[in-house]
This record gives structure tokens, C-alpha cells and sequence, in this order.
């Protein structure tokens, strides 16, 4: 199984990268995971709970340093900090309650040095993108868990990250908004060119979505599989009627089922 | 009528009620008016109390005291939380200490504090400041504690320096259980200060009071206590609402 970019320069790079968790007893948690990640590509990883999903996003934007190996982002290592060019939305809500929706969106260029109408800019582009413009003086509370997911989203495209790191952040949305959730995410994959790396368990939305999907062991988490997808750059949700969609997401759960089965301690 | 509405006004109902209920007694002789006057005739004594300007010294010495002592305990009480909630060893040491410190009588170290500072208002402050820092403290931990951990995840992707992860992130996050803390402080402040003032002090309102006790001036010393009950109440009524506003702010359905 090849986890090298294929035909695009590489964005990110992973070289026989393990992480553990000091014990007693050590939990090995990830790898050695070898990865590199086109630059404007969209890449999601599938895997087992507890596989290490999380850890990987954590060590791929430099809030997790490696126990072994490396990561390089543009070609410079990383050493336990986010570097400039990396924006990371959450699976838990992660909007601050104590701003409005334009506030929380202007969060993220607090420490810029940009003239305020940039960022005036940069917000207001941001806040229609996400089509949160009716609700830019409401509160997070006063939204849905949907729209309050959008709001992190648009703080982290006000920064204009070079690569996006996203972390199961349709989890707790119904399949309905989920659907349609994805679509911004592909619009906005498109629009800014940037690199994309989705965690997510649900496989329906890592075929669709993604042009490529690596599907992760059962802990420590290692690529068992490697699937590109093949769909074209314009596409949305309705792939999902693609006769080769059903394929795709058979072939992902195929590889899938039996680190699944070896998570609650069954042999398949 | 909102659910929120109707609450306010059956608690003003029963205030009332109660009031006028006292007046009646003590109009009536079921109170003897030298033990309790009537609410009305307390009413008339602090405003000519307050209005005659022969207290202005003293409701200056007073709240400044107390205002003094308020904002130290802040101070001292959110620093020392925070370095609480950093070293955990520490806390460890510490946390049964602030949970059984209320039992503690601090008007007994009045003495060794005039000894310490002298017969100033240093003393005063130091019991306000003794009464009021641990319910910030223990409000800035707990605050602390509830700080979501993605929201300190957010603060080193956003490459926050510590100082900006705790002005821009931390403290807004705690800040409803802190407020809860500060409200304490405001009333241990006040007790602290009035009490050692009635006590132990030569000036001040609780001096005030405690000499209109000792002439047998009922009259003086109910339009005293009302005049100190209605500040505190004026002041923690700010407060209140404006904790109400913040947390309509986050919960707002």
C-alpha cells in the first residue's frame, strides 16, 4: 500500500512518525506511521475508535510532538509548535461565548498585524462564505450546534491557512446537515486552494468528500489501506449516487471491519 | 408576565409584606419599640441621619475601606487561584485549608494587626482583605477547572502567548464563576470591615452604630443599620444584574 502523495509536490510529510503516552503501563498510541500529503489535496482518515485519529491530527499541526520520526510542513520540521499556514477546527464546539459570531470570526487575527479594513474584509468575506451573515451579532448560544461549528470554521478561514486540519467536526450534526455541511467544505477546498486533512469515522463522508482515503489500524494506529477516490475537482454531495460510490465505501469498510472487530475484542 | 417577572414581584410582595407586618407590631405595642421601631421611623432616622452631613466621615472611612479591600481581595484572590490552579502540589497543601477557612474567626487577629500596622485604616483593610480574598480564590480555581480543554487547544494553534491565552481566553471563560466569587467578596469585604469597625474601631459606620447601641440610641442605631443594609443591598443588586446580563449572553436559547 503506497501512503507517498502520488503525482503532486508534497505539503506534508510524515517519516516513520510513532507517538506514545508515558505510562505506567505506555500506550502506543500511533505508528510508525510513513505519510506525505499533496499540497491541495483532500485527504481523510478513516479508523477504528481509539485508533489514534485524533493523535495524528494533534502531531500533524504541531500541538503533539513525536516520540520518534518527523513531520515536516513545507519542507521545515516541526517541534511541538503550530506553525503559520495551519488552521485546525475541532470536533468539540470550540466558539467562544462571550463574543458574537463577528467577534469569534475576528478572533483569529487578533495578533495580525493587518490594517483594520483587511480585516474588516477578510471577516465580512468570511462571514458570507459561511452564510452567517444574518447572524453576525448573535451569540454562539443563540445558535445551532450546526451553525456554531460554521462560526469555527470561518475564524479558522479569516487566517487564510495554507493547510486545514479538521477533526471529526460534523459529529454531532444530524446526516441531513452533514450532507450539506460538506458541500461548504468542498466549496471551500476549492475556492482557497488549500490542503485539506478530514478525521472522520463516518465513511460515506470520507468517500465523498476526499481525493484520497487512508484507512487507519486498530491502536497503534498505522495506514492499513489507501484508497484514491478518483472524483473530479467539482463535486458536491450528490456523488453520492455515483455508481462508483457504493464501491468506494464498500472497499473502506472492507478494510475496516476487521480492526473494528479487533477494537471490541473480537477476532473476525 | 415572564416566569422571571412574576418570581421578582411575589419576592417584593413578601419583602413588603413582612415589612408592613413589623410596622404593624411595633405600632401596636405587640414589639416593644425599645427592643425594634417601626420601619418607617428607621426610615426617617437614616435620611435624617445621612441628609444632616454629621456622618460623612464616616460613610467616606467606611466605603473606602471597603472598596479598598474589595479590589485587593480581587487582585490577590485571582493571583493566588491561578497559581494554585498551576501548581498542583500546592493545591493539594492548600485546598482543605480554604475549604474549612470560613471557620476561622479573623476579628481575633484585629489586635495583633493594630499592633502590626497601627491604629490606621491598614488594619481594617487587612480584615476585609482576610474575609474576602478565599471566596475569590476558590472561585478563580473552580473558574479555572471549567475552562474547556479545546479552547486551550484553539489558544496554541492561534499561537497565543501565555498572557494572551489567559486576558483573551481563560479569564472570559471563568468569569461567570468568577463573578459568583466576587459577589462573596463584596459581602465578606463589607462584614469584615463593618464588624471590625463595630468591634474594635474608634470610627467608621460599625463604630457608629456600636456607639448609638451603647447610648441606647434605637432610633440612631436601626437608621444606621438600614442605611448599611441598603448599600450592600444596592450594591450586590449591581452586581447581580450585571452577572444576569453575562450569563443571557451565553445561555440565551
Amino acid at each position: 500500500m503506497s501512503t507517498d502523495a502520488g503525482g503532486g509536490p508534497s505539503h506534508v510529510t510524515l517519516n516513520r512518525v510513532v507517538r506514545n503516552y508515558e505510562g505506567p503501563p505506555v500506550v502506543y498510541a500511533l505508528g510508525p506511521i510513513d505519510l506525505e500529503i499533496r499540497r491541495g489535496e483532500f485527504f481523510s482518515v478513516v479508523g477504528p475508535s481509539g485508533c489514534g485519529k485524533s493523535t495524528l491530527l494533534d502531531v500533524l499541526c504541531g500541538l503533539v510532538r513525536p516520540t520518534s520520526g518527523s513531520v515536516r510542513f513545507e519542507g521545515k520540521e516541526l517541534h511541538g509548535e503550530v506553525p503559520e499556514g495551519v488552521g485546525v477546527v475541532f470536533q468539540e464546539d470550540s466558539s467562544m461565548r462571550w463574543l458574537t459570531v463577528r467577534q469569534n470570526v475576528a478572533f483569529g487575527l487578533r495578533t495580525s498585524n493587518l490594517p483594520q479594513k483587511e480585516i474588516a474584509e477578510r471577516v465580512d468575506h468570511a462571514i458570507r462564505f459561511m452564510g452567517l451573515v444574518q447572524f453576525a451579532g448573535h451569540y454562539p448560544a443563540q445558535l445551532s450546534g450546526g451553525m456554531r461549528q460554521r462560526v469555527c470554521i470561518a475564524r479558522t478561514l479569516v487566517l487564510q491557512p495554507r493547510l486545514i486540519l479538521l477533526d471529526e467536526p460534523f459529529a454531532a450534526l444530524d446526516q441531513q446537515t452533514r450532507l450539506l455541511m460538506g458541500d461548504e467544505l468542498l466549496r471551500l477546498w476549492r475556492e482557497t486552494g488549500a490542503t485539506v486533512v478530514l478525521i472522520t469515522h463516518a465513511l460515506d463522508e470520507a468517500a465523498m468528500l476526499s481525493d484520497r482515503v487512508g484507512v487507519m489500524s486498530a491502536r497503534p494506529g498505522c495506514f492499513i489501506d489507501m484508497v484514491e477516490t478518483g472524483w473530479p475537482r467539482q463535486r458536491d454531495s450528490r456523488i453520492v449516487s455515483d455508481q462508483n460510490f457504493g464501491a468506494l465505501t464498500a472497499r473502506l469498510w472492507s478494510s475496516l471491519r476487521e480492526e473494528s472487530l479487533k477494537t471490541m475484542g473480537r477476532v473476525a | 408576565m415572564t416566569r422571571r417577572r412574576a418570581a421578582l414581584l411575589v419576592r417584593i410582595a413578601v419583602l413588603a409584606g413582612l415589612v408592613l407586618l413589623l410596622e404593624i407590631c411595633c405600632r401596636t405595642g405587640i414589639i416593644d419599640p425599645l427592643t425594634v421601631i417601626p420601619p418607617s421611623d428607621m426610615v426617617a432616622s437614616m435620611i435624617e441621619h445621612v441628609s444632616s452631613g454629621d456622618l460623612d466621615e464616616s460613610i467616606t472611612q467606611t466605603f473606602s475601606t471597603i472598596a479598598i479591600a474589595f479590589v485587593l481581595a480581587i487582585g490577590l484572590g485571582t493571583l493566588g487561584g491561578a497559581l494554585l490552579h498551576r501548581w498542583s502540589r500546592l493545591r493539594d497543601i492548600v485546598d482543605p485549608l480554604l475549604a474549612s477557612y470560613y471557620s476561622v474567626p479573623t476579628f481575633i487577629f484585629y489586635p495583633l494587626l493594630v499592633a502590626l500596622l497601627g491604629l490606621s485604616k491598614a488594619p481594617l483593610v487587612v480584615l476585609g482583605v482576610l474575609s474576602a480574598t478565599p471566596a475569590v480564590m476558590i472561585s478563580m480555581l473552580s473558574g479555572l477547572d471549567g475552562v474547556s480543554p479545546v479552547l486551550l487547544k484553539l489558544a496554541r494553534v492561534q499561537r497565543l502567548s501565555p498572557a494572551r491565552t489567559l486576558w483573551w481566553i481563560v479569564l472570559p471563560e471563568a468569569l461567570p464563576r468568577l463573578f459568583s466569587g466576587f459577589k462573596l467578596a463584596l459581602s465578606y469585604a463589607l462584614i469584615g470591615v463593618i464588624a471590625g469597625e463595630f468591634i474594635l474601631s474608634g470610627t467608621g459606620l460599625g463604630y457608629s452604630i456600636s456607639f448609638a447601641y451603647q447610648s441606647f440610641d434605637n432610633r440612631g442605631m436601626y437608621g444606621l443599620m438600614l442605611f448599611v443594609l441598603l448599600v450592600a443591598v444596592i450594591a450586590n443588586g449591581i452586581l447581580y444584574v450585571w452577572e444576569g446580563r453575562l450569563a443571557r449572553r451565553r445561555s440565551a436559547g
